[in-house]
This record gives C-alpha cells, structure tokens and sequence, in this order.
C-alpha cells in the first residue's frame, strides 16, 4: 500500500506518539489511545482536513470524529466518556447547522449566533494550553542539557528518606514496649492536654528547629501522655510546615520545620 | 567601605570568591539574601559579586555558568558540553512527561491555584492520573482548597517546577496570550 505521508503534528513529540498511520492494528491501538483529549483529537482531524479553525465543516468533522470513536471502540480501547461527551456536542451542532435559518433573525445579522462559536473558543482556549505544553517540554529538554553539580558526600539529605507515618507508628511501638518493662509506680499528676502537647510540641520544633521523636516520646512518663504526644506529632505533620525525616531506614524519627 | 570591626572587610575579589564558594556547596539553587545573611553582607553587594562572577564564567569561556534559578543562584555547566557530560555519568535524559501531564501541568503553571474542575474545562478531559504523576515528581503543589462548593482542592506550580524547568520565577515564561496569536494562525 502506498499512503500518502501522513499529516504530523505541528508538535514533535507528537511524532512520538499521536501519528495516526500506523504499521498494525497494535500500533494504531497505541497511538490512538494516546490522544491528549477529545479537543486534542479534533484539532488533529481539523488540520488533517485542512479546515479553517474559524469555520469548520461540522458535518465531515463530525463524521470523521464518530469513524475515530469506532476505531477506538473496534480496538478494545476504552472510550473516555469525555471523548463521547464531545460526540454529543458535535451531533448538537450539527443538527443545529442542518436547521433552516430563521428569516427573521437574518436580518439581524447571520453571524449572531454560529452553534459553533463555543467550541472553536475552547478550541482555540485549549490550543494555548497545547502550544503552552509545548514550550514547557522544549523548556525541560533545554535544561536537561545543564547539570549543576553532584551531591557531595556530606550532603545530609543523601541519607534522608521521607518518613510515613508507618515509621512514626513503629517509633511510638517501641516506646511503648519501652515502657512497659520499666513499670514504675504511677503517682498521680495533672495531665497534659492535646492541645497544650501540641503548642509545647510546635514551640520546640520552631524554636531549635528539629526535634527528635523517639527523645520527645521518651519524656513523657504515663502512657496515656505518651498516646497524646503521639497523637500531637500526627497532628502536627498533618497541619504545620512539619516534616518527617528519616536519615536511614529503621533510624530515629525527626520532625522538622520546612 | 566602613572599616569598622563589626564588619568583617573583604575586598571585592574575596567576596566575589566566597560568593562563588557558597553557590557551589549549596545543594538548592541560592537566593542574594542568604547568601547576604551568611556573610553578614548587605544584599547589593552580594548581587554585585555574583555580577561579577557571572561576568568572569563568561569572559573566560567558562564550561560553566552562573544561572539564575527558581530565585536563587546556581553554578552549572554549559549546555554546549551535553553529549561530553552524558557519556562520562553514562546517563541519558530522564523519561519524559506524557502529553497529557504536560497539558495539564501547562494549564496549572497559567492558572494557579486550579482546580481540577477548571483543568478539566480546559482540557476536554479527566486530568486524574496526570495530576498524581505531576504530584509525584513534585512538579506540583496542593495551595489549599477554594472556598466554593464541594471545596475542591486548588494546585500550583512548585519550586521544583522552576528548577526542573530552568526559570528564574513563574514570570519568566511567556504570557499566554503570546499562545494565542500562534493558535489562530495555525490554520
């Protein structure tokens, strides 16, 4: 079969990927799929039309949009309903199109009201954001060409993993069985509240810094002060610039200020 | 300047080659002002200095550079030297970002704080997944949540965008409106 070299995106890295020709079935299923979004399809077919964005040829577009949405249904590919959303649109304005003029309005002025005007206002909204896209990966291509230095061995966060709350949990499990072995004699004292745990917790965390869980954890004398500091160090993260840091796997758990 | 002794005095070229010694440890691109706060220096004539080195990478055509990034300073080699860098850290580029996380995080870097409701007006399409790849790689931020109903969730551009990006700040890129005149004259 001798096909004419198909129409490619203004884009190059759509070469990669939105090219509609292609060598099998697999392919094309992989291609098609690749479509950014039913806007994106329709600028291609526009183009592939060599129509003029500001008047379209509803009735061959829309024909050629539903020939691609089979296409993709024939192929196992799961239609987005966004992609059937649009469908419905088209067939809107088609019909719309197909409606014999109101004599009356045209006196106004036909241009009044095309049923296409919206959607070549989000065609050409999202064309923006399109050639917007294209900068941005033009930008990230450029700038993988420039390499500030290595991290030097020194560097702390080499070390630092993110902590989860996973490693919060296993911190406060170990306190606790800590705590458990050295059964002391419970004298009765004022407990602290939550919220006052919070606001001692928070004032050292930005007055040092950091502060080191297993340490804040060890200064608390009853269980059930040790349960409100745990839940104050959740709360924190969960709330405050807080971060939690591990410098190494099974290591000590630190909170600090971002 | 003031010979007092509260003020350490350096000449210029030792403040020129301690400015240079703090960008090339810092691990983040450097802002003036802490580089200014570090040596007890007023941010002018930290400026100056980095002028100054940035002057000296070029005139001596430097293999590498001083670039101005996500607010801060950064020391980096040239984009000339690529092909050289790559073969000797025997690395190729990193993957690129799909179409789609690239549209949806053009939209975000235009719109912010967005929604995805918004990005969804925008783009004719569910943005799900591209947001959590954008959220994974931290090229994205949550910036809170819009008070309207339902409360969804608002999204910005992060520092990392910048770095990754290779911008000085958000008003570096081009306004949208310059898009606009290339999307109409596509036909």
């Amino acid at each position: 079969m001798s096909q004419p070299e198909p129409e490619t995106y203004t884009f190059d890295f759509h070469k990669e990927t939105a090219e509609i020709m292609a060598e099998s079935a697999d392919e094309l299923k992989l291609k098609i799929g690749e479509f950014a979004g039913p806007l994106d399809l329709l600028l291609y077919l526009i183009r592939q039309e060599q129509a003029n964005i500001f008047d379209i040829p509803i009735a061959r577009i829309t024909d050629e949009y539903l020939r691609f949405i089979r296409l993709m249904k024939s192929l196992d590919i799961a239609v987005a309903a966004d992609f059937l959303v649009m469908a419905s649109t088209l067939i809107e304005i088609k019909s719309k199109m197909l409606l014999p003029r109101d004599p009356n309005a045209e006196a106004v002025g036909e241009e009044m009201d095309d049923p296409r005007q919206e959607l070549v206002d989000r065609l050409l909204e999202y064309e923006k954001y399109k050639s917007a896209a294209q900068m941005l990966y033009e930008k990230t291509t450029l700038e993988q060409a420039v390499f500030a230095r290595g991290k030097i061995e020194s560097d702390d966060a080499n070390a630092e993993i993110d902590a989860s709350v996973f490693d919060l949990l296993t911190v406060f499990q170990k306190i606790v069985a800590r705590h458990v072995e050295e059964v002391k004699m419970e004298i009765h004292r004022e407990e602290i509240s939550l919220a006052d745990m919070i606001k001692d917790l928070k004032r050292r965390i930005f007055e040092i810094g950091e502060v080191n869980l297993i340490v804040f954890f060890e200064e608390m004398l009853t269980k059930r002060e040790l349960v409100t500091a745990f839940i104050a160090a959740l709360e924190i993260v969960r709330t405050e610039s807080v971060k939690l840091i591990q410098k190494k796997t099974f290591g000590e758990v630190i909170l600090r200020k971002v | 300047m003031s010979e007092t002794a509260a003020q350490p005095a350096r000449g210029t070229s030792e403040l020129v080659a301690v400015v240079e010694a703090l960008i090339f440890v810092a691990d983040e691109p450097i802002t003036s002002k802490l580089i200014a706060d570090v040596l007890d220096e007023d941010k002018q004539a930290i400026e100056a200095a980095v002028e100054h080195l940035k002057e000296e990478y070029e005139n001596r055509n430097s293999g590498l550079q001083i670039r101005e990034i996500a607010g801060g300073w950064q020391i980096a080699t040239r984009t000339e030297f690529h092909e050289e860098i790559r073969n000797f850290l025997k690395t190729r580029p990193s993957a690129k970002l799909s179409i789609a996380s690239l549209e949806t995080l053009a939209v975000i870097a235009y719109k912010q704080p967005v929604t995805v409701p918004e990005i969804l007006e925008i783009r004719g399409v569910q943005s799900a997944s591209a947001i959590k790849t954008l959220l994974d790689k931290r090229l994205i931020v949550a910036k809170g949540r819009k008070e309207t109903v339902g409360r969804p969730m608002q999204y910005g551009t992060s520092k990392d965008f910048l770095i990754q990006f290779g911008l000085k700040d958000l008003t570096e890129l081009p306004s949208i409106e310059d898009f606009e005149d290339l999307a109409g004259s596509l036909t």
